[in-house]
C-alpha cells in the first residue's frame, strides 16, 4: 500500500493537471475575483475608504473565490464517480485530504497574489519594503489554513450527494478567524491606517495555529467524512 | 485456499430499503460468475457490497479472506469495481487517467502501457481528453484503469454496455486471461448470450436474494 | 428499552414538575416581586431569562462535544451518545436564539445598540451558526451509523473552531463592556431568584434532552422495525 505522502503527491499532481488542462480557475475564477474587486469599489464609492479597507477586501474576495474553487475541486471528483472509485481503490482519506488541500493552496496562492495586484492597481494600495516578510508569512499561513478548511468541508458536502449548498454555511463560520487574522496582518504589513509591522506578527501566530489545527484535524477526520 | 467470496444470508440496506434480503453466494478463485436478474434485483448492490462499499447489515460476508462485517476497508485495494460510473477525470487524457489509477496501487509504467494496449487505447486515443471520447471509448478507458490496478477480484456492472463488437471481444478475452492468471470475476449483465458463453457459472438474483446458486 | 412506550418515566415526570415549579417561581419573582433596577428600571428583568439561556446554550454545546467524543471513542461507542449529542444541540440552538434575542433587546435599552462586536457576543453568534450547520448535517440522511459518525466528527471540529474564533475576535476588539451583573452585584432575594432561574433552566434542559433523545430512539426503532417487513416484501418479489 502506498504511503499517505505518496498518495498526497499523486492526488495533488492529478488536481493540478486537471486545472492545467481545463483552465477553469484561471479562466473563470480569477476573472470572478477581479470582478468582485471592481464591485467593492462600486459599493464603497470612496477612494479613501477603499484604501483603508483594501486588505479586508482582498481576503474577502479570496474567501468567496475559495468557495467556488472548492466546489469545482469536488465536482471533478463526483462527476463520474471518481471519489467512489478512490474509496474502492482503498486510497486513504488522509492522503486525499492532504493532496487536495495542497493543490488547492497552490491555486489559491496565485489567485491571492492577483487580488493583491488588483488592490494595488485599483485601490491605490502600496507595498512597504519593511512589511514584505510579514506579508509573505501572512500569505503562507492564511492560504494553508483556508485550503485545509475548504478541503475538509468540501469533502463533507461532496460525500453528502447533491448538498453543495451546505458548504458556505459550514465553511464560512470556521474560516472567520482567518479572515480577521489575515486582514489585520496585511494591514500591518501595508501600514494601512498607521498600523506598524509589529502589530501584525501576533496574528501570524494565530494563523499558523489555525493552519496546524485544521491540518491535523482534517488529516484525521477526512476519511470518515467522505466514507459512506 | 479460501473462496474468493463467501456470503451467508447477507442483508444490506439503502436508507430503509433492503437492497439485499438474505443473499447466500460462494465463489471460488478463478471463477467467472455471471449475475443475471431483473432491474432492481440487487445485482449492483451485491457488487458494491463485495467491494466493501456497502455495509453488511445482517449475516456474514468474507471476501478474499477479509471479514466485511468487521472491516470492509481492508479488502478495497485488492478488488476492482467497474460500476455504472466510470470514475474517470474528463479533463485528463486517457493515458493520464490510466496512469493515475494504476499509480494508486503502485503499478509500473509497463503495466500501465500494457493495460492501454489491451483495450486498444495505446496509439491514437492515448492523448485525447476523456471528455471528448464516446461512451464506448470511456468504458474501454475505465476497463484499462481496472486492468492497471491488478485486482484479485473483478466486479463488473454491465461492462459490455456501450462497447462495439471489437470492444466486447477484447473485454471477454481480457476477463478470460485474468481468470487464467488467478483473478476471480463477477459480472452483472443483461447480455446473456455473450456473457453466458464467458461465464463458468450463472447465478440468478431476484428480490435481493440469490435464487439458483449452481 | 425494547417497546414503543411513552418517552416519559417517573423520573422525567418528577423532573418536569420541579422544572415547572422553578420556572413558576422565576416568573412570579421576575415579573411581580423583584424591584426595578436603579439604573435600568424594568429592563433588568430581561436578564432573568437572558443569562440562564446563554448558560444553557453553552452547557448544551459542551454536552454535544463530550457526547460526540464518547461516540467516536471505540470503547464507549454507542448510538445513545449520538442521540444525546443531537438532542443537546437542538435544545442548545433554541436557547442560543433566545439568548441572542433577549441579549440584543437588553443591549438596545441599556447601551443604545442592538449589537456590539464584543468577543462574547460574536463567539456566541458564530456558535449559533455553526450548530445550525451541524443540525443540517444530521438531516442529510444515510444510515444511522453514517449520521452518527459524520455529525460526531463535525461536532469535534466545532470544538476546535470555538476557541479560535474567540481568540481572534477578542484580539480584534479587546475592549468589551463589563457585565452589569458582575459590576452592580445582585443581593438577597434577587440573587436567590437568579439562582432559582439557573436551576430551573438547567432542569428544563435535562428534561427536554431526555425526551428528545428518547423520541429519536423511537424514530430509529421505527426505521429498524420496518426492516423485517420490508425484507419479507423484498423476498416475495417474483422472477419475471
Amino acid at each position: 500500500m502506498l504511503s499517505v505522502w505518496a498518495i498526497s503527491r499523486l492526488v495533488a499532481g492529478k488536481d493540478l493537471r486537471v486545472e492545467w488542462r481545463s483552465r477553469v480557475v484561471s479562466n473563470q475564477v480569477v476573472p470572478f475575483a477581479a470582478l468582485m474587486m471592481v464591485m467593492f469599489a462600486f459599493a464603497l464609492d470612496s477612494d479613501s475608504v477603499l484604501k483603508r479597507v483594501a486588505p479586508g477586501l482582498v481576503w474577502l474576495a479570496a474567501m468567496f473565490s475559495l468557495l467556488v474553487i472548492v466546489q469545482r475541486a469536488f465536482a471533478v471528483e463526483t462527476a463520474d464517480g471518481a471519489l467512489d472509485a478512490l474509496r474502492v481503490a482503498g486510497v486513504r482519506g488522509a492522503g486525499i485530504f492532504v493532496g487536495k488541500a495542497l493543490a488547492l493552496a497552490a491555486q489559491l496562492a496565485v489567485l491571492e497574489l492577483i487580488l493583491l495586484g488588483a488592490a494595488i492597481v485599483l485601490y491605490d494600495t502600496h507595498l512597504v519594503g519593511s512589511g514584505i516578510a510579514l506579508l509573505a508569512c501572512t500569505y503562507l499561513t492564511a492560504t494553508l489554513g483556508l485550503s485545509f478548511v475548504g478541503t475538509l468541508y468540501g469533502g463533507l458536502a461532496a460525500g453528502a450527494k447533491g448538498r453543495e449548498t451546505l458548504l458556505p454555511l459550514l465553511m464560512l463560520p470556521v474560516a472567520a478567524p482567518v479572515l480577521i487574522g489575515a486582514t489585520r496582518a496585511t494591514e500591518a504589513a501595508l501600514g494601512t491606517a498607521g498600523a506598524t509591522t509589529s502589530d501584525g506578527w501576533p496574528w501570524i501566530g494565530l494563523l499558523a495555529l489555525f493552519a496546524v489545527a485544521f491540518g491535523i484535524g482534517g488529516t484525521l477526520a477526512f476519511g470518515s467524512l467522505i466514507d459512506e | 485456499m479460501e473462496p474468493a467470496v463467501e456470503l451467508v444470508d447477507v442483508v444490506a440496506v439503502l436508507g430503509a430499503f433492503p437492497v439485499l434480503a438474505g443473499a447466500t453466494l460462494r465463489v471460488e478463485r478463478s471463477e467467472i460468475v455471471l449475475l443475471r436478474g431483473p432491474n432492481g434485483a440487487g445485482k449492483t448492490s451485491l457488487l458494491r457490497l463485495c467491494a466493501g462499499l456497502l455495509p453488511v447489515e445482517r449475516g456474514t460476508a468474507t471476501v478474499l479472506g477479509v471479514d466485511l462485517v468487521h472491516d470492509r476497508t481492508a479488502v478495497r485495494t485488492r478488488v476492482g469495481l467497474l460500476g455504472h460510473a466510470n470514475g474517470l477525470y474528463a479533463d485528463l487524457t486517457v493515458a493520464d487517467n490510466v496512469r493515475f489509477w494504476g499509480a494508486t496501487v503502485g503499478a509500473s509504467a509497463e503495466e500501465v502501457n500494457a493495460a492501454m494496449e489491451r483495450m486498444g487505447l495505446a496509439d491514437r486515443l492515448a492523448d485525447v481528453s476523456v471528455g471528448r471520447l464516446s461512451a464506448g471509448q470511456r468504458r474501454r478507458t475505465a476497463l484499462a484503469c481496472l486492468i492497471a490496478r491488478r485486482a484479485e477480484l473483478w466486479l463488473l456492472d454491465e461492462p459490455h454496455a456501450g462497447l462495439d463488437a471489437a470492444g466486447r471481444d477484447e473485454l471477454d478475452a481480457t476477463l478470460r486471461s485474468a481468470a487464467v492468471a488467478g483473478a476471480t470475476v463477477i459480472v452483472a449483465s443483461h447480455e446473456l448470450e455473450r456473457a453466458g458463453s464467458l461465464a463458468t457459472r450463472v447465478v440468478q438474483v431476484v428480490g435481493g436474494c440469490i435464487r439458483e446458486a449452481r | 428499552m425494547n417497546h414503543f412506550g411513552p418517552t416519559s418515566t417517573r423520573f422525567t415526570r418528577a423532573l418536569g414538575v420541579a422544572t415547572i415549579l422553578g420556572l413558576g417561581w422565576l416568573a412570579v419573582f421576575g415579573l411581580l416581586l423583584s424591584p426595578d433596577d436603579v439604573v435600568q428600571g424594568s429592563y433588568a428583568r430581561l436578564l432573568y431569562i437572558h443569562v440562564p439561556s446563554a448558560w444553557l446554550a453553552y452547557l448544551a454545546f459542551g454536552v454535544t462535544g463530550l457526547a460526540s467524543g464518547a461516540y467516536l471513542w471505540p470503547r464507549t461507542r454507542s448510538m445513545q451518545w449520538d442521540r444525546i449529542a443531537g438532542a443537546s444541540a437542538e435544545v442548545g440552538v433554541l436557547f442560543m436564539a433566545l439568548a441572542l434575542v433577549t441579549g440584543s433587546l437588553w443591549g438596545k435599552v441599556t447601551w443604545g445598540t442592538y449589537w456590539t462586536w464584543d468577543s462574547r457576543l460574536t463567539t456566541t453568534a458564530f456558535l449559533f451558526v455553526t450548530y445550525i450547520g451541524y443540525l443540517a448535517v444530521r438531516d442529510l440522511g444515510g444510515s444511522h451509523e453514517q449520521r452518527a459518525r459524520r455529525s460526531a466528527v463535525l461536532a469535534l471540529l466545532a470544538v476546535l473552531e470555538v476557541p479560535l474564533v474567540h481568540f481572534s475576535v477578542s484580539w480584534w476588539r479587546p475592549l468589551h463592556q463589563a457585565e452589569t451583573i458582575e459590576r452592580g452585584g445582585l443581593k438577597g432575594l434577587m440573587l436567590f431568584s437568579f439562582f432559582v432561574g439557573m436551576i430551573a433552566f438547567t432542569l428544563l434542559y435535562v428534561w427536554l434532552v431526555m425526551h428528545r433523545q428518547r423520541l429519536m430512539m423511537l424514530n430509529d426503532m421505527i426505521d429498524d422495525s420496518g426492516l423485517d417487513r420490508a425484507l419479507a416484501e423484498r423476498r416475495n418479489e417474483v422472477a419475471p
